[in-house]
């Protein structure tokens, strides 16, 4: 029988989250609450040195003073932060060289998620940090990196193994005042991975992370800094999933990323967080800093592929503060059901021949409300800087939402701007097309929306792609409206 | 291997097919002609399966099968082929992705692995050189900023692809050059075989000079009001359709 209007929404409307399961792992956890104390007690517990307990203290203060912000296209009770518990860790603590070691029911969470550390560590030359809660359980390919002088682990041994480094390099990209949730997460930070690439070295492999959020009640604080030393290059893969739940989950991440003169950093991101259920309840809240900064002839690239939260405030930015250097910004935001995604990004052009490109796609289906948000600023000793930015909007159904905010601020007159839109729908025409040719509906969706999404997925290293692909069409799947 | 009996069909509250009655065997090629609004692309829709109409009467049969709980996919699963009057533009999705898609939806329908690549290339290249189109052609997104004539000639490509039991030519020929004429109509008859069947919908008698029919049907007001061979093309074209249309109000 031929699809309905009716029948697709009531399809959907069954349709559960994935990944929504629940892994029963002893975990520590903090009670509830924020104060001087909680911080300190972090601190303690990850036995950091007292220059790491002082620079999270100075940012619980710099917090308290501060208020959440208002200005994102966003609408969601706003979480109670003394009812969220801030630490959390699997309890048994060793770190693994083989997986025989690991706990053997998180390795079958892994799997359900499509996760095969076995498989990983085969096929792809994938090296994997993986943060379960909030402690990196597993590292591999720690020693081919080593030969290369590359440094990748989790930010708590790095604060420990390489003070140095992350001390000369945190907060300098996103201050610790920078924001609400950049100062909330300085303060109570739990873990995130680190990763350094030394001078004219290639990175020879991608580095990925999955993230996870696990714990009831728990909010989840990554830190991530990367630095790529004067003409280096890598390519850093961040994904996540997280079990389904009742109650909101707070996270504030923060990502840093830091191109000295002649490097290249790519980082991609593919994000499926529990988005909520079909009537808006529950859900993760995702308010992430992302922001890199590159010297002279530097590279940036983020590239982002987001189906999941229920809420996302989320800027990927680039500060371009070397001569001729490049930012790029790829974007696929998918929203469904009740979620709301304000994301975008900031190029902010200072030096000299500055280049900076934004490809925008957003999705939004079922009630849903996407908005891009965008800064492309030129500072006054920017010469001849040049953005290019595109924004298209794809919409299913009539209740959903697509907006788009671009700032432009311009301080030198050589600067060529130049801003693209365009706005379209799924149309029935187009599914009986592709019925017509013998494509079913909930595939016909997923060609389009791939076609779509096409010059984003693109850029995704190859095993991502895949994987970005299969998300895509798992938040559309009978939403066609 | 078609019957169409007795077919009533309404879109939102209005009547547009009114009993119609047409039998195509496997080898035939019939043409249906008749003036703007008179139901001819309705009953390619209905044929086809799109939902907006709605059968109030009567009904399409497929092999003896009613198709009536049939969704547009399966009713293409089965073999009929639907070239649009308008092809409907995807961008991002090249002509050949949408096709591997079609092929290998179709297969899986029918139990079948997918196309192996290299066969599928074979196959892409021969029914390309076939209607003379370019093989860049083939990278480019679905119909988006194609010409008249390369979106129909893209329509009779598909078709040659699929491979279909009955096709469905949907004013085909509009839109279209002579030499653009030649080569869709060219394609068509190497497709035709003892097997299959064509319908051909068409406000003109151009496109039959080209692909020429075993049986023409004038279509008007919803209902079959003539039918015969290709001489009564001829006759339309040079009596126009005024003189059927009073003779069906009698």
């Amino acid at each position: 029988m031929a699809y309905t209007e009716e029948e697709l929404k009531k399809e959907l409307e069954t349709k559960e989250y994935e990944y929504g399961f629940y892994t029963d792992i002893e975990s520590e956890t903090f009670p509830n609450g924020l104060n001087e104390e909680i911080v300190v007690a972090i601190s303690k517990k990850k036995e950091e040195p007292e220059w790491m307990t002082e620079w999270r203290l100075e940012s619980f203060r710099y917090w308290k003073e501060m208020v959440e912000p208002e200005w994102a296209n966003v609408h969601y009770t706003k979480p109670d932060f003394q009812a969220i518990s801030y630490y959390s860790a699997p309890n048994k603590k060793p770190k693994y060289n083989s997986l025989d070691e690991v706990d053997p029911e998180l390795l079958s969470t892994f799997e359900r998620l499509g996760i095969s550390l076995d498989e990983q560590k085969k096929l792809a030359g994938v090296a994997m940090d993986i943060v379960m809660d909030s402690v990196s359980v597993a590292t591999t390919f720690k020693k081919t990196l080593a030969e290369k002088g590359i440094i990748f682990c989790s930010i708590s041994e790095a604060i420990k193994e390489h003070p140095d480094l992350v001390k000369k390099y945190i907060g300098t990209v996103v201050p610790q005042k920078d924001n609400f949730y950049a100062a909330l997460n300085s303060a109570v930070f739990s873990d995130g991975s680190f990763c350094y690439i030394p001078k004219g070295v290639r990175c020879p492999m991608e580095l990925s992370t999955y993230f996870r959020i696990n714990q009831a009640g728990t909010g989840q604080f990554e830190r991530t800094l990367v630095i790529a030393d004067e003409g280096s290059y890598v390519s850093y893969l961040e994904g996540c999933t997280a079990p389904s739940r009742d109650e909101n989950q707070l996270h504030a991440a923060v990502v840093e990323l830091i191109a000295l003169d002649d490097a290249e950093i790519k980082y991609s991101t593919v994000q499926n967080w529990f988005p909520g259920d079909k009537s808006g309840k529950g859900g993760v809240y995702n308010f992430v800093t992302k922001r890199g900064i590159c010297e002279k002839n530097a590279k940036i690239s983020w590239t982002q592929v987001e189906t999941g939260s229920a809420v996302t405030w989320k800027y990927p930015s680039c500060i371009l503060k070397g001569d001729n250097s490049i930012g790029e910004f790829y974007s696929i935001a998918v929203t469904n059901n009740y979620q709301q995604a304000d994301t975008g990004t900031k190029m902010i052009h200072l030096g000299k021949n500055t280049k900076s490109t934004i490809i925008s796609k957003g999705i939004s289906a079922g009630k849903s409300q996407n908005s891009y948000r965008g800064l492309v600023q030129v500072n006054s000793r920017a010469e001849n800087a040049r953005n290019f930015s595109q924004c298209d909007s794809l919409l299913m159904g009539n209740e959903c939402g697509a907006h788009t905010f671009p700032y432009i601020e311009t301080k030198n007159k050589t600067a060529q701007i130049e801003h693209e839109a365009t706005t379209s729908k799924i149309g029935e025409d187009q599914i009986f097309y592709c019925n017509q040719r013998g494509i079913d509906t909930e595939k016909a969706i997923a060609l389009i929306v791939n076609g779509f999404s096409k010059e984003v997925l693109n850029k995704l290293p190859m095993e991502f792609a895949v994987e970005a692909q299969k998300l895509l069409e798992i938040s559309l799947e009978g939403s066609v409206g | 291997m078609l019957k169409i009996k007795d077919l009533h069909a309404k879109v939102e509250d209005k009547e547009i097919l009114k009993g119609i009655n047409l039998e195509l065997n496997a080898g035939e090629v019939h043409a249906i002609m008749g003036p703007n609004g008179s139901g001819k692309s309705t009953l390619a829709s209905v044929i086809a399966g799109k939902e907006e109409f709605e059968i109030t009467k009567g009904g399409v049969f497929f092999e003896n099968e009613d198709l009536e709980d049939t969704a547009p996919e399966e009713r293409a699963h089965k073999g009929i082929f639907l070239s649009f009057q308008y092809p409907v533009e995807i961008p991002g999705v090249s002509v050949t992705n949408f096709m591997k898609t079609a092929i290998n939806e179709s297969r899986k329908a029918r139990g079948m692995e997918d196309m192996p690549a290299n066969e599928m290339l074979k196959m892409i290249r021969e029914k390309s050189e076939m209607l003379d189109i370019d093989r860049k052609f083939l990278s480019r997104s679905l119909n988006e900023g194609f010409s008249g004539g390369e979106k129909k000639r893209n329509e009779i490509f598909q078709m040659a692809m699929l491979e279909p039991k009955l096709a469905i030519l949907d004013e085909t020929d509009s839109g279209l050059d002579i030499d653009a004429l030649r080569i869709v109509a060219n394609g068509v008859n190497k497709l035709r075989s003892k097997d299959n069947a064509v319908l051909v919908i068409t406000h003109y008698q151009r496109l039959l000079e080209y692909i020429v029919p075993d049986f023409v049907h004038v279509l008007h007001d919803g209902k079959i009001v003539k039918s015969g061979d290709k001489a009564l093309a001829l006759e339309l074209e040079e009596k126009g359709y005024d003189w059927l249309k009073q003779e069906s109000a009698v």
